[in-house]
């Protein structure tokens, strides 16, 4: 499936914090609600500027701290089509590979704010079609994309009624 | 082929020869959820059918992180959770009864098991000789029904500390040292061993502050080996036939090997907004802090009030600074009790609050106002943790906090500790 969309730059070391900030705890049971503050702690105009199907584009470590699957899951019904970063924190990207919210691990310097980009996550290449280049990506693990393509791991899990990963 | 902590306990849960980089699905023993997370990985399972705990008593739903509930949306949240327990058998830990991590470790996980939280501070338990690691709801929810969770095997870091501490410096100044030196994605995949002298010589209070904070360099678990120390903790928490002796071959693989000599350490503070920005206390001049707080799964123990305890007696807080203590379970605060270590804080001019996780979150009890300075002892000082993305976090031990309670700035705790605690 290839994804069009445009970039939004955020920069290294974006927390869950920022994405899905405390103060905004009580609304991690209205996710829809919570999705209109997505990353406000970062660029408090984000959420209202971004469009259906643009793509979130970071440094290193994207995600870092908490284990809270609401940062992931507000950002996909944000309606963001995938996240890119040099690097994930470990549990952001547990998390959103289990509710089937793509991840692109890729050079991001390679992108500027606004940019154009066609998303190819078959064949692994990120399309910049502002600036004409293509832009690899480091592929999943194997276990991650049986996920991924199962629509995340709940979904896994009513299909098979196990695991069936390895 | 010699074996890491992690390779080994994964390997038998697995029922298989594993190496670093080997994916497999194995068993878990403990299951934890939160009332930040466990509302959610309820609402996941339900979805698909699976509203059902495999091991219900040793599965624990934990109401900390806002206890008591500040709103009605989190009072539901907390029902959820409840008639969960309820329906399936499992254990809920009330209001009031503690931090989750600190709770696991005091009475569910041992040496040698897998325990998986939703709560990335879940690595805690890995002092213990455990396999501990935070996951998301979803991760959480199907080790809870069904009892598994696929896990890939990460290369382990291993971290060397020997020497003593200087009078004033701790586990916690150690670990912010750590996380300066590696960066706060240093561990990012990968897991920490700790060994060496000076953990080999440690508290389990100190031990747990160590692998509390394993996340915090990205690491999947923060592991220490299993010795007479836990054993000695296990007996003191009543379950001393728990013990298991649990310690990586001397032949395993290390994917690399960082030596700290922990005579050189001074007391280490972490400034805005990251973890590994982190400075020695001599080097801060004139921060003033608005806030002191003492508490947490990091530095919440009877040890560390002790230690603060020590410093405020017979003092005041500064009139300028607010302090807020919050002992990290209810058997902490019950403890703290019984030695007046509570009277010295009231007496000096502190807040306690319901053990928990208190203001660490920002949810509730002690949100920072704008361009207001907190200085804590726990263990995230991300731009907004607490409760507003104006406010600046400095993270410390609790030696440093309760100290700098009395002077009003961020000040050196060695002008008033004097002898070596462990």
């Amino acid at each position: 499936m290839i994804k069009k969309g445009k970039a939004w730059k955020f920069g290294n070391d974006i927390s869950t914090d920022h994405i899905a900030p405390g103060r905004l705890f009580h609304l991690r049971s209205n996710l829809p609600e919570f999705a209109k503050h997505v990353l406000e702690d970062a660029d408090s105009q984000f959420a209202k500027n971004m469009s259906l199907g643009d793509f979130i584009v970071a440094g290193s470590n994207f995600g870092l701290g908490s284990s809270r699957e609401h940062a992931p899951q507000i950002i996909k019904i944000a309606g963001i089509n995938a996240v890119m970063a040099k690097s994930f924190a470990r549990i952001f990207f547990r998390n959103a590979i289990n509710i089937g919210l793509p991840l692109v691990e890729c050079n991001t310097d390679l992108i500027n704010q606004g940019d154009e980009l066609e998303l190819n996550l078959e064949n692994g290449v990120v399309k910049n079609l502002t600036q004409n280049s293509d832009i690899k990506i480091t592929p999943l693990p194997d276990v991650m994309i049986k996920i991924l393509n199962d629509g995340g791991l709940a979904k896994h899990i009513e299909k098979y009624g196990d695991f069936k990963l390895i | 082929m010699g074996k890491t902590i992690i390779e080994k306990i994964i390997g038998e849960y697995s029922n298989k020869d594993v190496i670093a980089g080997d994916f497999v699905v194995a068993k878990v023993d403990v299951t934890a959820v939160q009332d930040g997370t466990g509302p959610l990985t309820i609402e996941e399972i339900k979805k698909i059918g699976l509203e059902q705990a495999k091991n219900p008593l040793r599965t624990i739903l934990f109401i900390d992180h806002a206890a008591p509930s500040p709103r009605k949306e989190l009072s539901n949240s907390h029902k959820i959770m409840r008639e969960f327990a309820k329906k399936t058998g499992s254990i809920l830990s009330e209001v009031g009864e503690g931090v989750c991590h600190q709770r696991l470790a005091e009475d569910y996980v041992n040496p040698g098991e897998i325990l998986i939280g939703a709560d990335s501070h879940t690595c805690t338990s890995g002092a213990l000789g455990a396999f501990a690691t935070g996951m998301g709801s979803t991760d959480v929810g199907i080790a809870i029904a069904l009892g598994k969770v696929w896990l890939k095997i990460p290369e382990t870091i291993k971290i060397i500390v020997n020497n003593e501490f200087q009078p004033g410096v701790y586990a916690k100044d150690l670990i912010l040292h750590l996380i300066g030196l590696i960066g706060a994605d240093g561990a990012t995949y990968k897991a920490l061993e700790f060994t060496g002298k000076t953990i080999k010589n440690m508290s389990m209070s100190n031990r747990f502050t160590l692998s509390n904070m394993a996340v915090e360099a990205g690491a999947k678990a923060g592991l220490i080996e299993s010795d007479e120390i836990t054993e000695k903790y296990l007996i003191s928490r009543g379950r001393g036939e728990k013990f298991k002796k649990i310690k990586a071959d001397n032949d395993a693989i290390y994917e690399k090997v960082i030596e700290i000599d922990a005579s050189k350490l001074k007391p280490t503070i972490s400034c805005p907004h990251t973890v590994d920005n982190t400075t020695t206390v001599d080097k801060l001049k004139d921060v003033k802090v608005d806030q002191v707080f003492i508490g947490t799964c990091t530095n919440g123990r009877i040890e560390d009030l002790r230690v603060a305890a020590s410093i405020l007696k017979g003092k005041k807080v500064n009139p300028g600074t607010r302090l807020l203590v919050v002992p990290a379970s209810k058997n902490v605060f019950s403890q703290a009790l019984k030695e007046e270590l509570i009277d010295i804080f009231v007496e000096a001019g502190a807040v306690i609050m319901t053990p928990g996780c208190g203001p660490c979150v920002g949810v509730h009890c002690g949100i920072l106002g704008d361009d207001e300075v907190c200085l804590a002892t726990q263990n995230r000082n991300f731009q907004g943790r607490m409760g507003n993305p104006k406010g600046y976090i400095y993270l410390s031990s609790p030696a440093t906090a309760a100290y700098s309670a009395i002077t009003g700035y961020i000040s050196d705790p060695r002008q008033v500790i004097k002898s070596v605690a462990v």
